[in-house]
């Protein structure tokens, strides 16, 4: 399967974006994070996203779940232009999230976790849970994509790290999107807790039904993972690489070079 | 496993059953103690007298510490309620539509205590302390300081006053039937599942996509329709209306209870049923010092040694949870 990826799927390159970002920008107060983000994530495609801390990784994932809400540019989901006012709204667009702060509720079970958000409920406008049946589903579905967890009964505070954050993803992809939205799924993750994670992603990119953007710090994680990484720095993508066509040492000597242009673009602005 | 964890088990999880037990052991104690005089029917009526308001105060309460909430107003709700409709009645309005026009200014106050909340981000601690007072003088105000008597009901017989509070028993029955309700909507329901999220991490389970807001501004209705609603039984069962009366009282009692059940005040664990059971044990508690003789000022001490025991408690039972984490 790993050679399977590490071969990128013909013809990426002519396939319609899912998903395309033009010149969004986005400011908090007098900070501006985004200044003019362009980006195309292609059908099947596995995209990494990297950049520095606070280099606006995090903000734009969050655009493009409907957390925030871009000040200028645009969106197109499947080429149709689409402004999102909520997670709700994007969520109906296709796009599902896994946030950095591990977004699971400490005191629910994992089945709750799950359906939270999509609860089954019974009785009509009582709205009674249909625990039976979301456990049912929860333990089916769980051991389709291979997450193993103690119980779907057990609350996630119990649970491990790894475990935690594989119920997250494994939320998301529960609704079936079309396009998954990973912010640093890996941090603050052992070796073998980062395996169970990459493994689970890896599966999900190879059934070619979802496009995936993965936000790490972790190059050789990335490496393994993506089709393509884009760089983000100040505010904007500066890279644009297909994984077969680079190498770790080109990313970085890459980095440094554009990162030294941005500092003479500064100095310039400065005089 | 042994008995010993296994038994520990239990009350980890079954936060209620501590203070069952306590309040077991406080009933033997006094039927020791003070003998046939304490299972008579007047007593037993007067300690449910006195856990009657505390826990329907408590029911609408433990959603709202759930939620990581407070409500310090819904005491105030509680007596304020039968003003409303007192004053209604007054006015000529038939009582059966005073008491729900009574019900619909309680929700009215529930929402805007939790609208200032969440759309001003007051902490509710501030805006329930602020409706408190404002209910407080309204109440002092329009009644001229003088009490109010009789109330609509309470001085004529049959099914509907009876239903409303005149029967020695109908405000413990309607105050057991909101606890059933209360824990089924908790445990059961997708408000009560959206509550626990909502408490236990605000961010999570909005990007899930749980209206959180929504969800806090319904639970403050329901605290505040809850109080009132059992505010008019209570003046029905007692027949007059002090405007002197404080809610900060009642709301603290139905905090304690809400502790003494296993609710913790920082958002995501409670239970109805242990607040409904926190404040028998205190209706208990008060009764039978009464009737064995000790001071009412005992009272307040022991009432404080097992808010604090409850407490100390659940912190406990907490450490334990946490411990079994990845097994």
């Amino acid at each position: 399967m790993s050679a399977q990826r590490a071969e990128p799927p013909l013809g990426t390159a002519a396939r319609e974006p899912v998903l395309e970002v033009r010149g969004v920008t986005k400011r908090f107060g007098a900070l501006v994070v985004l200044r003019g983000i362009d980006l195309a994530l292609r059908q099947g495609e596995v995209l990494g996203l990297v950049g520095d801390n606070g280099a606006g990784k995090s903000t734009l994932v969050k655009i493009l779940c409907g957390f925030h809400q871009q000040d200028d540019g645009e969106v197109f989901v499947g080429g149709e232009r689409i402004r999102f006012h909520s997670v709700e709204d994007a969520r109906a667009h296709g796009i599902e999230t896994v946030y950095q702060d591990l977004a699971l509720i400490p005191q629910l079970p994992v089945y709750l976790n799950l359906f939270l958000g999509h609860e089954l409920t019974t009785m009509g406008p009582l709205r009674f849970l249909d625990k039976r049946e979301m456990r049912k589903l929860s333990r089916r579905y769980l051991d389709d994509i291979n997450v193993n967890v103690p119980s779907v009964e057990a609350e996630a505070e119990q649970l491990s790290g790894g475990q935690r954050q594989a119920v997250a993803v494994a939320r998301a992809v529960r609704a079936a999107p079309k396009i998954l939205l990973l912010d640093e799924p890996l941090a603050a993750m052992g070796a073998r807790e980062s395996r169970l994670i990459i493994d689970l992603v890896k599966d999900l990119a190879s059934s070619g039904r979802v496009s995936i953007i993965v936000i790490d710090h972790n190059y050789a994680h990335l490496f393994e993972l993506c089709d393509r990484i884009n760089v983000l720095q100040g505010g904007r993508i500066t890279i644009d690489r297909p994984v077969h066509e680079t190498s770790l040492e080109q990313l970085t000597e890459l980095m440094v070079s554009s990162y030294r242009s941005q500092l003479e673009e500064i100095s310039s602005d400065d005089a | 496993m042994s008995l010993g964890r296994r038994l520990l088990r239990l009350f980890v999880y079954q936060r209620e059953l501590t203070p069952i037990v306590i309040t077991i052991g406080l009933f033997v104690y006094f039927v020791i103690r003070a003998g046939s005089t304490f299972t008579d029917s007047l007593s037993l009526s007067s300690a449910a007298g006195y856990a009657g308001p505390i826990s329907a105060i408590a029911v609408g309460e433990v959603l709202l510490l759930v939620l990581a909430e407070i409500d310090l107003s819904a005491g105030q709700v509680f007596l304020f309620a039968a003003w409303v409709e007192y004053w209604l009645h007054n006015l000529g309005l038939p009582v059966a539509l005073a008491i729900l026009v009574s019900l619909a200014v309680c929700c009215g106050v529930g929402a805007i205590n939790g609208l200032i909340t969440v759309r001003l981000n007051v902490p509710s601690f501030v805006t329930t302390l602020a409706t408190n007072f404002i209910l407080f003088g309204l109440v002092l105000i329009y009644s001229n300081d003088a009490e109010a008597s009789p109330i609509p009901l309470s001085a004529s017989k049959g099914f509907s006053s009876d239903l409303m509070g005149a029967w020695l028993w109908s405000e413990i029955l309607w105050v057991a039937a909101i606890t059933i309700i209360g824990h089924a909507l908790l445990t059961r329901t997708r408000f009560g599942v959206r509550i626990v999220a909502t408490g236990g991490n605000l961010v999570g389970a909005a990007e899930a996509g749980v209206p959180i807001r929504r969800v806090k501004v319904w639970a403050f209705v329901l605290c505040s329709f809850l109080s009132g609603l059992v505010g008019i039984v209570d003046a029905v069962k007692y027949g007059s209306l002090d405007p002197g009366n404080f809610g900060v009282d009642y709301i603290l009692y139905a905090i304690g209870a809400c502790v003494i059940g296993g609710t913790a005040l920082t958002g995501g664990r409670g239970t109805v049923i242990g607040a409904f059971i926190g404040a028998i044990l205190i209706g208990v508690l008060e009764d039978g010092l009464t009737l064995i003789g000790v001071s009412t000022n005992d009272f307040y001490v022991w009432v404080g040694v097992v808010i604090i025991f409850a407490m100390a408690l659940n912190v406990q039972f907490d450490r334990v949870i946490a411990r079994s984490r990845g097994r």
